[in-house]
């Protein structure tokens, strides 16, 4: 009794451990939007990966550039969070817009809403994707979408924040101001 | 006439493609005008479909495994937080073998990510809302049940029964006009469009669900409200994140009728 014990605690424990540790260790339960190897295209036709923007805090949201009234808003939105944040984080926060309708989302007609809208693309980048692409990452964002007879789309309108490593923090569908949650996530270390 | 046809493809079935997954995507079905409950938009009631193919069977946990064993990353042991939550797979024997005993049966606890490799590997891609529901909407003898009185109560009685007890094998159950099986009465299905049902709970989070948080005409409405079995589906399927498995949910691939086999 003694001795499988002793072996129990001395060998048998640690290497339970260890191999406790191991399926543990080996999932991680990795959550980071990185690991999606989906190809965009931004504004500039340039490929970029969804990841563009590693090491970096990022905001990141789907939008489509012929919506009437809600992706405006969007892009309200981010400014408004933009403003409340102090210089140096927002010199270090990056925004990446990924559209929705990869048929006329055209790189060329992002650069046109970029320059239309005065978006700074050095820290913002509005992106093209397949509509393969968009269904996945829509999938891991939790964003659901539809494309509607008129070639509209409905969608919801989340903007999530990113840390460095792609892991969403925390999300956000409010509109129209800068919601705390991610005020918070941007000033956090 | 139609019907003998698919019967005969059927029966031809495991001598026509040697080494292909039986219960695949052998039947092309028509498709065309079809009322779904999840209509287009408010102001068009009447989706087209595009002909297709849809897996006759569905995936069964040794199907799953055949591609687990190719594709490591989609083990439990290895698969991202990212693509799959915790339950996933979580039934099997082991990260590579579903043991014995479930082998035949549908495989269940799979996320939507891993729904869509698999179907990828094969090729195929998961079958839309569209093509699902038109292809349910079959009896054994009509293409288009849904207004038989018999038919809707039967699939009612397959909805209300306990969902205790082991799952049938994958491909068991009858074949419909269209040949195909298992879409009634067994699992629900994964579908490529699970994320644009836009009927969930988080559009009833804050009163109108109009407001703020869907861009385009909003949320859309269902009809033919008393086609319980497919509104039950769309709660289902809206209510499931893309990483979230559960033991009653499985999933067929489809493809385009005229894409590669």
């Amino acid at each position: 009794m003694i001795g499988r014990g002793t072996l129990f605690t001395r060998a048998g424990l640690p290497l339970l451990l260890a191999l406790m540790s191991l399926p543990l260790s080996a999932t991680e339960r990795n959550a980071s939007l990185y690991q999606m190897h989906e190809k965009l295209l931004n504004q500039d036709g340039k490929a970029i990966d969804l990841d563009v923007y590693r090491g970096r805090k990022v905001l990141v949201t789907l939008f489509y550039g012929s919506c009437p009234a809600t992706c405006p808003l969007i892009i309200d939105t981010l400014r408004a969070i933009e403003k409340k944040v102090d210089d140096a984080q927002r010199q270090d926060l990056r925004v990446l817009l990924v559209s929705l309708d990869p048929e006329r989302d055209t790189p060329a007609a992002l650069r046109q809403l970029a320059d239309s809208r005065r978006i700074d693309t050095t820290r913002w980048t509005l992106a093209h994707a397949d509509a393969a692409a968009v269904r996945l990452i829509a999938a891991a964002l939790g964003v659901q979408y539809r494309k509607l007879p008129d070639g509209q789309f409905s969608h919801s309108t989340i903007i999530s924040a990113l840390d460095a490593d792609g892991t969403i923090v925390v999300q956000s569908a409010e509109l129209g101001h800068a919601d705390p949650v991610i005020l918070q996530a941007i000033s956090a270390k | 006439m139609i019907r003998a046809c698919t019967l005969l493809a059927l029966a031809l079935l495991p001598f026509s493609a040697p080494g292909a997954r039986a219960g695949g995507l052998d039947v092309p079905i028509a498709g065309g005008k079809f009322e779904s409950v999840l209509p287009p938009s408010p102001e068009v009631k009447v989706a087209v479909i595009p002909a297709f193919r849809m897996d006759t069977a569905l995936v069964s946990n040794a199907d799953f495994a055949a591609f687990v064993r190719k594709h490591a990353e989609w083990r439990r042991d290895s698969v991202a937080g990212l693509f799959a939550d915790k339950g996933y797979l979580r039934h099997w024997a082991s990260p590579t073998d579903p043991g014995k005993e479930v082998a035949a049966q549908p495989v269940t606890q799979v996320s939507w990510f891993a729904a869509s490799a698999y179907c990828e590997a094969r090729g195929a891609r998961l079958p839309r809302w569209y093509e699902w529901e038109l292809a349910a909407a079959a009896s054994a003898t009509a293409p288009d049940a849904r207004d038989d009185p018999e038919w809707r109560q039967q699939i009612l009685e397959w909805y209300s029964r306990s969902a205790r007890g082991a799952l049938p094998a994958a491909g068991a159950s009858p074949a419909n006009y269209f040949g195909v099986r298992d879409l009634h009465g067994v699992v629900w299905e994964w579908v490529e469009d699970a994320g644009s049902m836009l009927v969930s709970g988080d559009s009833r989070e804050q009163g109108d669900p109009n407001r703020n948080r869907f861009c385009g005409s909003g949320a859309i409405d269902v009809e033919q409200k008393e086609n319980y079995a497919m509104l039950m589906r769309i709660a289902m399927l809206s209510s499931m994140k893309a990483s979230y498995s559960s033991n009653s949910m499985g999933f067929r691939c489809a493809n385009d009728a005229g894409a590669q086999r």
